[in-house]
């Protein structure tokens, strides 16, 4: 599984934090999406998939 | 096709509090994609289906600027948002994402985790007065309306002590029926509180919002109007929408005891925070209608939207879309909910749903625990709904225990 985010799109709801906090955490000045891990394990990837299909800003890409 | 366009009514059954307005809910059956008539006799799209809420609010080619034409849903509201808040919510990037990203870290997850002990503090000593207080009282007086008060207040550095004169004008930009004039009067009022407050926190800055906000109005990021109608947006966003959902979601819980029992007797955060998501789900208080114009012609669920065109964009049929929510005309605190689009959708979702979410899954919880012989106090018939709101809730809960 490999995540990639898109900075530029992310608007901060945080909503992929919640989802999977070990892959995705938050730059403290403005909340935009920082990834900690661009190749989760596996047991991560219902977590990470939740990620991305709740980023209301569709800045979160995974390939299976 | 010489069908009769049916009119946008958003008010919800009286016997049936929880649901959508019957003819949304009935036009959301028919179709994901259809058109609405507004007070005015102008006929926008109307966009109730799950997937077509989320394709259309994520698509870059819609505005919600009212100047490019977005549909105006009542009377009164003809440019008046933007006297209460001339802030990111009405304007489209890159303009909008600037502003955002000004106020987003305040809300970032890591931010709402550390004011979670103060808001169970604060949520505990409401409480504490409640239950020394008279029995029956209003839940929403004595605790729905003081608790995320009280959060905002110390989260942006409001005196707490000027409660009533911030919740009596937030109560009037939010209703429907208030008239330009009224919400444009509100909203001058509480700018020119937080021009003041903004005025302080330059000659004496503390840690908080605005704070933060007066630091970039001195780096030159913002401009003071800028800053204040943000203070604004995030005062009155940030306490009334949450009230409205703990007395809501608490009045459901109350209609639902087997689900009310599953939320007092859980200790498991995550069992806690899905049931908080399908409350968000199930009561959907942001049923306003989102307003957008399309900026370029724009296919959706099998129809045409036109460039110049209004869209109004409805959050609770998309909340209750079969294909999404099986079974979703119930209240189930065990189902996973968390693709439900209570807080919008796209880049304007909202910027405090972490906070929201915070408070919610402290005060349900703590408040079912403290009084677990709690009961409404009124027939149901006989509570005060907030169907004339751009937020639903209620605005008194007589409770017992």
């Amino acid at each position: 599984m490999k995540v990639t985010i898109d900075q530029d799109k992310c608007v901060s709801a945080g909503s992929c934090v919640m989802a999977a906090m070990d892959v995705f955490d938050q730059r403290d000045e403005d909340g935009v999406v920082v990834l900690l891990d661009p190749t989760p394990p596996a047991d991560l990837s219902d977590d990470v998939h939740q990620a991305a299909a709740v980023c209301p800003a569709l800045a979160i890409t995974v390939e299976d | 096709m010489t069908t009769p366009i049916a009119a946008y009514d958003i008010a919800r059954s009286p016997g049936c509090p929880f649901d959508p307005a019957p003819a949304m809910r009935e036009q959301s059956r028919q179709a994901a994609v259809s058109r609405t008539r507004l007070w005015d006799g102008s006929t926008p799209w109307l966009v109730t289906g799950h997937a077509e809420h989320r394709q259309i609010l994520s698509d870059q080619r819609v505005s919600i600027q009212p100047a490019n034409g977005t549909p105006r849903l009542n009377p009164g509201e003809a440019q008046s948002t933007s006297h209460a808040a001339p802030s990111f919510i009405l304007l489209d990037d890159p303009e909008h994402a600037r502003l955002r990203r000004m106020a987003t870290g305040a809300f970032t997850v890591k931010r709402v985790e550390a004011l979670r002990a103060p808001t169970r503090r604060i949520i505990e000593s409401r409480l504490d007065e409640l239950v020394a207080g008279p029995n029956p009282a209003d839940l929403v007086e004595a605790f729905a309306l003081p608790v995320p008060s009280l959060v905002i207040s110390e989260l942006l550095g409001v005196p707490y002590g000027d409660h009533e004169f911030f919740q009596a004008n937030s109560r009037i930009i939010i209703n429907r029926n208030s008239t330009g004039e009224q919400r444009g009067a509100a909203g001058q009022a509480l700018a020119g509180y937080l021009d003041g407050l903004l005025g302080q926190k330059l000659a004496a800055p503390a840690d908080d919002m605005l704070s933060a906000l007066a630091a970039r109005v001195t780096a030159g990021e913002l401009t003071r109007a800028e800053a204040v109608g943000m203070g604004v947006l995030m005062l009155f966003a940030g306490h009334e929408t949450t009230a409205n959902m703990i007395a809501l979601g608490t009045l459901a819980l109350l209609e639902h005891p087997e689900q009310a029992a599953l939320l007092r007797d859980s200790d498991d955060p995550k069992v806690i925070a899905g049931a908080v998501d399908e409350l968000l789900r199930y009561l959907t208080i942001t049923h306003g209608g989102l307003r957008r114009v399309a900026l370029a012609d724009i296919e959706l669920g099998g129809e045409t939207i036109r460039a110049g065109e209004g869209i109004v964009v409805v959050n609770e049929t998309a909340n209750r879309d079969p294909s999404v929510f099986p079974d979703p005309d119930s209240l189930d605190l065990r189902r996973d909910a968390r693709a439900h689009v209570t807080f919008g959708y796209g880049i304007h979702q909202c910027v405090g749903q972490s906070l929201a979410r915070m408070e919610l899954q402290e005060a349900y919880p703590a408040l079912l625990r403290r009084l677990p012989t709690l009961a409404r106090a009124a027939d149901l018939d006989d509570i005060p709904f907030k169907h004339d709101g751009f937020i639903y809730g209620v605005y008194r809960l007589p409770v017992t225990w």
